[in-house]
């Protein structure tokens, strides 16, 4: 064990920490819980696992299971689930009733292909249900410390464990099981816990265990160690535990500070010791685990109403069949003397037609429920999990640096991809990637740092942008408008150069940062480097700056043997920046006892450090509604200083009288910190006396050991009096840095026409600061800031006051964007979280919506997480769009699984929103391709897909109708059992299938090239109406040609040399022939990709039912009926048979090709056009050409940079003298 | 018009008892025409029960015109389909006569009549094969036909036509193929030309 360990497993937090983990040592016995009653009837018996081995106190295992199946109920479960769909419902009671002698064919031709999908859909379960399995087993197999008698520890596997065990768990580990904490490595019995798998925050919070249960700081303590838990009963509510602990006789009181919860994670200390209350499924975490939503795609959803109308359709002509029948058996029948018609079963029964109808209408529903394709869902099925699985494969979308790829976690959205029309982005972890950067800091008035940040990176880029477009302006205006085509081509060629012009600025920007890259700390200024601040006028007030650095914080320092210096443990990245900032202008943290802090000063004229300690008196820690944190210490003088650091409004607002000498200027500078993206903090201090601190600790003591529900309002108030009359120091500057690759992507976003929405936790400027760095806004854009104000009126009528006051601004911009004439104008609506509680009231909600469905971007700032998913139901209900939702945490799930598809980012801060989420990422870069790319595709695919499948479907059931017509509606079939069988599960399923899969419009990189495409699925070009009822008008068209050519061919004349006449079996077997070849020969026209796999699958499916015929055929006679040897005996030979295949094939594929002929030479979309210039190579020999295109395939838009170069030309096309205000913040409205 | 696809009547027939004979009895698909008096039938089955029956003979002036019975079965039905030794047994015998009888010293493979009644047409308006001439006969030339009106249509409705007819490699005459190919054929062309006048009009 190292030294600072040693040091810090002294330390007493306790001492430090006021809010949180303070607890009055004394009177613990007071506050005992009165467990009586249900809902609190558990006991554990510390250290006696035994006890809990048997009834009545044995509780479930630490085994979890999050699968839905065992091997036992498997088969009953996933059978009842699989026929809770409608459709399997239907086939399973048409095999059923094909069981009965109404059936039109064999049983098994009804229940093989029902088994075979059933079967399929059940084997992708067990699949996902084995998966989640090993997952589990990963998870139960997870090792921990655990005592097993006498005082000795041993490592078990976490599903060992039981109730009552006494657990040690180390560092960094998870804990096994909810947990009562019993001792920690510190003496005070203190523990970090990071609770991102639960919450999603990142800040550690702080465990502190009972007093009594201190002394268990040992493996050899726990030898005789008994105790008894009461507690409450397992419940998913994560802040509150009710319990009392019995131990040496006495009772003590619990509550969720002692309590560490299962998936949280031990940290900044070395061991904690603790009893297991609840196990596996009673933790409270597994408690709290629900299932999301399911969701069903668009597509799928309309899907179900093609059902519905081809259902119609089905029982309409089976009611015409059935009618039909009736007159036929009552008018006809009793004449027809073959078929014996006094001799008849109900079936037939001409003196019953009625009766015989309605069983031939069960008949009919059977016989033409090939309408309804049975193999649909399971093709649907398998294509969407080889969909994902190339998405998950996706090479372009996995990250290196964490490993991370792309995985898409329900497969069942993936043609949602390409149809979204709002994205919902969280900013934290997903835009900006949660690492602070001290950049900039304001001390005394003066402001220091000249590093930019990527906002003013992003200003730099404009002005490249500016530049370029003059240029183009320029040399369009020599040429005249005679060429005004050019000129915007131009402009597309300058943007391609000055892109590179740009990305070299950012590599060597990159480039930069990368030799002196010290994590979190990008601060440049020579002023203060290198103790040049010594010579500086204002070197007190930086010397105080630097201390309130590296004093006011609760980090722990961790020495870094590569460096030789420290690495720290803070609560927030933001603290961590600053103390790494203070070692690098030489005060470096060093240690921390129980009271007292080292810092190591480094001055360059003295050489070597000085290490000075700081005692510790108090520590009124941060919270988010104090918005501040201070410590008050004493320095090696005795001079006892509060040293403060918080939000620049509340720190403002406690400033003496005379320390304002700054504020001014400071506020400048923070406010210019702002613009540029920074977050800030204030820092202040006052000086103490000895005798007024020893008079308000006093107080403070008091408030500290105070029980009962107004202690925290106590401490409040204390705090309060002590943070009063500070003086301010200065202001610091962090940068959120921005994700990589986050504003190209979200101008190639915005290029596909995709709408994005900010939802953020932070503060206004922050939000606006981020929206300006990643292009959501730009100068010369509308803003239009909705806030409220703060009035003090009584709570009913301000609430009313500002609800009017929220409505007037909503109708005052509204109007405002009604009045815009110019057609570029952007408007950018910026609303915060109070705001915006009053715009999603239902009177107000809609209006709200409409003015930000007319905005080009908006932003909502202070939204807490319900309120991003009440957003999210807002756009999705009322816009009807489909909506992306993206976040990384914990507050993003309810967006999440609200939205259509939730995204979530595998980043840093937990799993909680990928666990949510549809589809994650290990970068919000990466969902330019998964959109664009994968989205675009799976569209496609699986709506040329559905399309074709029912066209299929239709040419089949549509020929058997006619022939029905024929028979006198008795249900007979012209083709035989098998083949209808093999139909839609070999003969048509596998290219259909290849199509799904593999179908391309255009290539990926020409996706990305070509942003516009995704606009076709955005407006669902392939999937409306009128390109599903082609389809069918052209199965209905395919299938008459069939039937009525192979009829009039084959109904009387004999059909070979030798005077054969064609008997049923041959006629079928024709037209099933003619079935094949034509809609296979119509999804090789529908393909616009091939590679070998579709060729095989295609032609393949061709070849298997000659060869099919042919095995068919030499089986026995008994088996294959009237197809023995039909194909080598009577079919092959005959040289009609072939004639009449090539006629109906081509027949059935001429309109399709004159429909394509015709679209692709007068209404061409925009992929035929490249996948013709592709196919010629011009974009190879014609660059300039290529590119022109490739500007031209855009959407217009008015955010991302590209539409900041777009304004830039047209402003200066339109010879626009009048100069733009900076930043052109325009607030529209005043604020009243 | 006897409506040979008529489901009931499609399915009223064993084909292992035509393969077998009486060693197979599970002729249940055969009813109504299962059993008589107590005993099984073969052929079993309403196709086998109605039975075509008409006959017919052809003379050229006063000389009889040849025509071959034999071979106008398929070769795999005679040889696979219908036993070598089974025997009609108790065909026709109930009280219900339905279409012709059957010679029971003639086993089913050889009763070709049979064998192409067996294989039911695809439409109620159908032709069957009843044999080939196999001399040449002259236009003009005057045939006479006797036949033997056997088969009841008249309850029915039903029409009977006797086709004479030539079979090229193409089988019978066959306009519809021929039409059809030149209607496809010309629309086809149709299309292409006014594509390639469009295209030639105004070209992308």
């Amino acid at each position: 064990m190292s030294e600072t360990d040693r040091i810090s497993g002294k330390l007493r937090w306790s001492k430090l920490y006021t809010f949180s983990c303070l607890r009055p040592n004394v009177l613990e016995t007071d506050g005992l819980h009165s467990l009586q009653g249900p809902g609190f009837s558990r006991v554990v018996y510390c250290n006696q696992p035994r006890v809990h081995r048997k009834k009545p106190l044995k509780y479930p295992s630490n085994y979890i299971s999050t699968t839905k199946y065992n091997i036992i109920t498997f088969l009953p479960k996933a059978i009842f689930e699989q026929f809770r769909r409608v459709a399997n419902l239907y086939f399973l009671m048409a095999a059923i009733l094909s069981l009965t002698p109404v059936a039109p064919f064999s049983a098994v031709s009804m229940i093989a292909p029902l088994a075979f999908v059933v079967g399929l859909s059940m084997a992708k379960e067990a699949l996902e249900d084995w998966r989640r399995f090993m997952q589990d087993m990963k998870v139960n197999s997870r090792k921990v410390s655990i005592h097993k008698g006498d005082g000795t520890f041993g490592y078990k596997p976490w599903q060992k464990i039981r109730v009552g065990d006494v657990v040690k768990v180390e560092k960094d580990q998870f804990f096994p099981a909810d947990l009562l904490l019993l001792s920690s490595s510190y003496d005070d019995g203190i523990c970090y816990v990071e609770t991102m798998n639960l919450d999603g925050e990142t800040n550690l919070k702080v465990k502190r265990s009972l007093e009594v249960t201190l002394p268990l700081d040992g493996d050899v303590a726990f030898k005789d160690f008994t105790g008894k838990i009461r507690c409450e009963d397992p419940n998913p509510n994560l802040y509150t535990f009710v319990g009392n602990l019995e131990y040496d006789r006495q009772v003590y009181a619990l509550d969720t500070n002692q309590i560490l919860l299962r998936d949280s994670k031990l940290r900044n200390t070395a061991y904690v010791y603790g009893v297991v209350i609840f196990t596996g499924h009673d933790s409270k975490v597994m408690q709290n685990s629900t299932k999301s939503p399911s969701k069903r795609s668009t597509i799928e959803r309309k899907m179900d109403y093609i059902i519905y109308f081809l259902f119609t359709l089905l029982v309409l002509i089976s009611l015409i069949s059935s009618i039909g029948f009736a007159v036929k058996t009552k008018f006809e029948m009793p004449e027809w003397w073959y078929l014996q018609p006094q001799n008849t079963t109900d079936l037939y029964d001409p003196t019953r037609p009625g009766l015989s109808g309605i069983f031939h209408l069960v008949t009919a529903l059977i016989l033409y429920g090939y309408l309804i394709p049975i193999s649909l869902y399971v093709s649907i099925e398998v294509v969407k999990v080889l969909q994902a699985t190339f998405i998950n494969q996706d090479l372009h979308m996995y990250d290196e640096e964490t490993g991370n790829p792309a995985q898409a976690r329900t497969s069942n959205l993936n043609e949602e991809l390409g149809q979204v029309d709002t994205i919902l982005s969280d900013k934290t972890g997903t835009l900006t990637c949660n690492q602070m950067d001290f950049l900039k800091c304001s001390i005394a008035g003066v402001s220091y740092g000249v590093g930019s940040s990527e906002v003013e990176i992003a200003a730099k880029k404009q002005m490249a942008f500016d530049l370029s477009g003059h240029n183009s302006e320029i040399y369009s205006a020599s040429m005249q408008n005679s060429r005004a085509q050019d000129s915007l081509e131009n402009s597309g060629s300058d943007f391609g150069k000055s892109e590179i012009e740009l990305e070299t600025v950012i590599t060597s920007k990159d480039e930069k940062y990368q030799k002196p890259m010290i994590k979190g700390f990008s601060f440049v200024d020579r002023r203060l480097m290198d103790g040049n601040w010594l010579k500086d006028p204002n070197v007190d007030a930086i010397l105080l700056f630097f201390r309130i650095l590296a004093l006011c914080h609760t980090a722990i320092p961790e020495p870094n043997e590569e460096t030789g210096s420290f690495n720290y443990e803070a609560e927030s990245p933001d603290e961590g920046a600053f103390l790494v900032a203070a070692r690098e202008f030489g005060f470096e943290f060093c240690g921390r006892t129980q009271t007292k802090v080292f810092i190591r000063e480094r001055y360059p004229s003295s050489g070597h450090p000085v290490e000075r300690e700081f005692k510790i008196l108090s520590l009124l820690d941060f919270s988010s509604k104090r918005k501040r944190m201070s410590v008050i210490v004493q320095d090696e003088g005795g001079q006892i200083l509060l040293l403060c650091k918080g939000a620049d409004s509340i720190i403002f607002d406690r400033l003496s009288k005379n320390g304002r000498m700054h504020e001014e200027s400071t506020s400048r500078h923070l406010n210019e910190y702002a613009e540029a993206g920074l977050r800030t903090l204030a820092f202040a201090y006052r000086k103490l006396e000895e005798s007024e601190y020893s008079v308000w600790n006093s107080e403070f003591i008091k408030a500290k050991t105070t029980i009962g529900p107004d202690r925290e309002a106590m401490l409040e108030h204390v705090s309060d009096m002590i943070e009063k009359d500070l003086i301010l120091v200065g202001a610091t500057a962090v940068e959120d840095k921005l994700q990589k690759g986050v504003p190209q992507c979200i101008d190639k976003l915005a290029q596909a026409g995709l709408k994005i929405w900010v939802l953020t936790g932070d503060k206004m400027e922050t939000a606006i600061n981020i929206g300006f760095s990643c292009s959501l806004l730009r100068q010369g854009m509308k803003q239009i800031c909705i806030t409220t104000v703060n009035t003090d009126l009584l709570a009913q009528d301000a609430k009313k006051a500002v609800k009017e006051n929220v409505l007037m601004q909503l109708t005052n911009a509204s109007q405002m964007i009604n009045l815009e004439k110019d057609p570029h104008a952007a408007f950018a609506l910026v609303i915060d979280g109070k705001t915006l509680s009053y715009a999603l009231e239902e009177d107000m909600k809609h209006q709200f919506l409409s003015l930000a469905v007319n905005c080009a971007s908006v932003i909502c700032c202070r939204v807490s997480p319900k309120q991003k998913a009440m957003v999210t139901r807002l756009v999705k209900e009322g816009s009807g769009k489909t909506t992306l939702a993206i976040g990384d945490g914990a507050n993003d799930v309810g967006m999440i699984q609200e939205a259509d598809i939730g995204v979530g980012i595998s980043g840093v801060e937990g799993m909680q929103a990928v666990m949510a989420s549809d589809f994650s990422i290990a970068q919000f870069r990466f969902l330019e391709r998964l959109l664009v790319v994968h989205g675009h595709w799976c569209y496609k695919r699986i709506a040329q897909m559905i399309c074709y499948f029912f066209y299929k479907n239709i040419v089949f059931g549509l020929t058997l109708f006619y022939f029905e017509a024929y028979t006198g509606f008795s249900g007979q079939s012209v083709y035989d059992d098998w083949f209808m069988l093999l139909f839609n599960v070999i003969l048509t399923s596998l290219p259909v299938i290849s199509l799904g899969v593999f179908e391309q419009d255009v290539s990926s990189e020409v996706c990305l090239q070509f942003p516009a495409l995704y606009q076709q699925g955005q407006r669902n070009m392939f999937f409306d109406w009128y390109r599903i009822f082609g389809w069918m008008a052209n199965g209905l068209y395919s299938s008459l040609i069939i039937f009525f050519f192979n009829l009039n061919i084959f109904y009387d004349q004999a059909f070979r040399s030798e005077g054969q006449t064609a008997d049923m079996a041959a006629v079928g077997a024709t037209m099933f022939t003619c079935i094949i070849w034509a809609v296979n020969f119509q999804i090789a026209f529908t393909m616009s990709h091939f590679t070998w796999i579709q060729h095989l699958f295609v032609w393949g499916s061709i070849c298997t039912w000659y060869i099919f015929l042919l095995l068919y055929g030499m089986s026995s006679p008994i088996i294959s009926r009237n197809a023995f040897q039909i194909l080598v005996e009577a079919l092959a030979p005959a040289p009609i048979y072939w004639l009449v295949t090539l006629l109906v094939t081509i027949a059935c594929n001429v309109p399709y090709l004159a429909y394509l002929s015709f679209q692709r030479s007068f209404n061409p979309m925009d992929h035929h056009i490249i996948q013709e210039i592709k196919y010629y190579k011009k974009d190879v020999e014609d660059q300039h050409m290529w590119k022109r295109e490739c500007s031209k395939a855009r959407q217009e838009t008015k955010i991302g940079f590209t539409a900041r170069v777009d304004a830039k030309i047209r402003q200066l096309r339109g010879k626009l003298q009048k100069k733009y205000p900076s930043l052109g913040v325009q607030n529209v409205i005043p604020p009243s | 018009m006897v409506i040979p696809n008529f489901a009931r009547y499609v399915k009223s027939r064993s084909d292992r008892q035509l393969l077998h004979g009486l060693k197979y009895n599970k002729t249940s698909t055969c009813k109504p025409e299962e059993s008589n008096n107590g005993l099984p039938i073969v052929p079993c089955g309403l196709i086998a029960w109605s039975l075509f029956n008409d006959t017919y003979t052809f003379a050229r002036g006063m000389v009889e015109l040849k025509v071959s019975r034999k071979n106008i079965a398929w070769k795999s039905d005679r040889n696979h389909k219908f036993g070598k030794h089974v025997y009609p047994f108790n065909f026709q015998n109930g009280t219900l006569i339905g279409g012709g009888k059957l010679d029971p010293s003639l086993s089913l493979s050889d009763q070709e009549d049979l064998i192409v009644w067996m294989r039911t047409a695809a439409l109620p308006s159908f032709r069957k094969l009843y044999g080939r001439i196999e001399e040449d006969l002259e236009a003009e030339e005057v045939i006479l036909v006797n036949l033997t009106n056997n088969y009841n249509t008249y309850s029915f409705g039903g029409k009977k036509t006797l086709v004479l007819s030539t079979s090229s490699w193409l089988g019978g005459k066959n306009d519809f193929l021929g039409i059809a190919y030149i209607a496809v054929g010309s629309s086809c062309i149709f299309i292409s030309f006014v594509f390639m006048l469009l295209h030639v009009k105004n070209p992308r």
